[in-house]
């Protein structure tokens, strides 16, 4: 058991930005932190003097492989004007940017700072799809690429020791994708702003035009189980259960709390934050839940004082369909093998009782993996400010949000529970 | 055989000679494969080598289509997947493996819980020869 761990003083986030995700063939990695960075500073309602940033903390996981360029911290600061203050990079695979969100969060409340910027960068689609798929890998354990192991044949075989425990399938799975694919067009900055139904569509469209066979696809689920147009991955992930490659950034602007009206008269506060680390398959106790996530959700609920059932919605991890099956388990939202249930009741749907991944989650909205942590924060913020527009979860005084972010095969997880006062 | 260090060169070692060795603590009798150095139990670092017999069940498993570079380079690819899992020693520690002996194309007919003996597959790279672990329906 964790420690019940306190801040010594209260973090507040005042403004926040994040550019479209996607692949972009003419934006490089400042290009897309440019955007992030300037619609956060439009966003610090009382206005922001930029000379006010003490430090920043950057969360990059491998650019060096993606773009043959390292040490983006400096590179980042220069860009928006704060060098010579100190730029650090974090790095924890795909959960490098909760990373830097959590060095920022202590910076503040051990006194030496009072206002932190911190963000996240990714740069991906520069590379084939084979090399980013070799590039990602880098982040597996040792043993698991050995045996032939890819991240979604992780993932894939999680999602077997789970079927085979709780009696889920496949089909259980496809209700996550329909559901986030069902979010995305909701969101402006999604990669992929469609529903399934939209992109079976399409498919039958463009089959039309080709004067070739129209399969008799009668609903989303007959799409999904049609392995032409959804081909295996790694079973039984197939391609609608893997997230996509992608371009992106993300940042925030941390103050200390007494300040933080100075700012915004709207701050948002951080109310829990907590990570963990993993040990690789082969060492887990039970391949159907991630320790490091458990551990994460038990400090951050430590610090908050919060249990699962305060937690309004949340932005979890769906870096494959089966990873948000787990997580909202291990978060506390839902008993050990049940929460495939209740995402087939439709409770983590928008209008559901905790919506999970407005966003659309990594799943829709994207996965520039060094961005991802502070752009699921953004995506908290938004909906705790009342400003996620038609993806806005219908909730009468939401106050209470959470993110969860994983890097590697559960190699480093955060918890991160936000609150508006 | 106690001089080897605790280590995954060792473990890569001993698998290229077709054993399966892992570590145990002294002190607490925990087994570690591959092994350690430190206990992660009780935190002692007096070892030992052990080795496991190479019989279990599988925990979980994966047919890949679309596998890294050394697997493509052996002939893998989407029309020829392979299979890599994870199996439960009776010794009762996990180990990541590949598993052969089961058909890729159906892995509806792979079950979580099948029984499984180790096998060693010998990939000659170059002037170097690898040794993969590997298990198959017992």
């Amino acid at each position: 058991m964790s420690k019940k761990r306190k801040l010594a003083r209260g973090v507040a986030i005042v403004g926040a930005g994040m550019s479209k995700f996607g692949m972009f063939r003419d934006k490089n990695s400042k290009d897309l932190f440019a955007d992030a960075f300037q619609e956060m500073v439009a966003s610090v309602g009382k206005g922001l003097d930029i000379d006010e940033i003490d430090a920043m903390y950057l969360g990059n996981f491998s650019n060096d492989f993606f773009v043959n360029q390292s040490h983006w911290g400096p590179i980042i600061s220069d860009l928006v004007g704060i060098a010579p203050k100190p730029a650090t990079r974090t790095e924890g695979a795909c959960a490098s940017s909760a990373l830097a969100f959590r060095e920022g969060v202590f910076a503040i409340a051990s006194g030496f700072y009072d206002v932190v910027l911190v963000g996240g960068v990714e740069e991906m689609s520069k590379r084939t799809t084979e090399e980013v798929a070799q590039g990602l890998a880098l982040a597996t354990v040792p043993y698991e690429g050995r045996a032939g192991f890819t991240f979604p044949g992780v993932f894939g075989a999680l999602a077997t020791a789970y079927f085979s425990k709780y009696g889920a399938t496949r089909e259980d799975l496809m209700n996550i994708t329909i559901k986030s694919h069902n979010n995305a067009p909701l969101n402006p900055k999604a990669q992929f702003p469609l529903t399934i139904r939209d992109i079976m569509k399409k498919k039958i469209e463009s089959l039309k035009k080709r004067g070739e066979e129209v399969p008799g696809w009668g609903n989303e689920k007959d799409f999904l189980r049609d392995s032409r147009v959804n081909p295996a991955v790694a079973w039984p992930m197939h391609l609608f259960d893997c997230c996509p490659i992608s371009d992106g950034a993300s940042c925030m602007l941390l103050v200390s709390e007494g300040i933080a009206e100075n700012f915004t008269d709207d701050p948002i506060y951080v109310a829990g934050i907590g990570q963990g680390s993993g040990r690789g398959l082969h060492a887990c106790d039970d391949l159907t839940y991630f320790e490091a996530t458990r551990y994460a959700a038990q400090e951050a609920y430590g610090m908050s004082g919060l249990a699962p059932k305060d937690i309004q919605f949340a932005e979890v991890h769906d870096c494959f369909s089966i990873a948000e099956l787990i997580h909202i388990e291990d978060l506390g939202f839902f008993k050990p093998g049940e929460g495939y249930r209740a995402v087939a009741e439709g409770r983590t749907r928008l209008d559901g009782s905790i919506p999970i991944n407005t966003s659309g989650g990594l799943k829709c909205k994207g996965h520039p993996v060094g961005a991802t942590g502070i752009s699921q924060l953004y995506e908290v913020w938004t909906q705790l400010k009342g400003r996620a527009g038609k993806r806005q979860v219908p909730k009468k005084d939401l106050h209470i949000g959470a993110a969860h972010n994983l890097g590697g095969t559960g190699g480093t997880c955060t918890m991160t529970i936000l609150e508006r006062r | 055989m106690g001089q080897r260090p605790f280590s995954d060169i060792s473990y890569e070692r001993f698998l290229a000679e077709e054993k399966i060795m892992g570590s145990r603590c002294r002190k607490c009798d925990a087994v570690f494969v591959p092994p350690r150095p430190i206990c992660i139990h009780c935190h002692g670092s007096e070892m030992e080598w052990v080795e496991v017999k190479g019989e279990g069940r599988l925990s979980a498993f994966t047919c890949i289509a679309v596998g890294p570079p050394f697997m493509i380079a052996q002939g893998y690819n989407r029309k020829n997947p392979y299979v890599s899992g994870v199996v439960e020693l009776e010794e009762g520690v996990r180990v990541d493996a590949r598993i052969e002996g089961v058909d890729p194309n159906r892995p509806d007919e792979i079950k979580v819980g099948m029984p499984m003996k180790a096998m060693f597959l010998r990939r000659e790279d170059g002037e170097e020869s690898i040794t993969y672990l590997a298990f198959k329906p017992r």
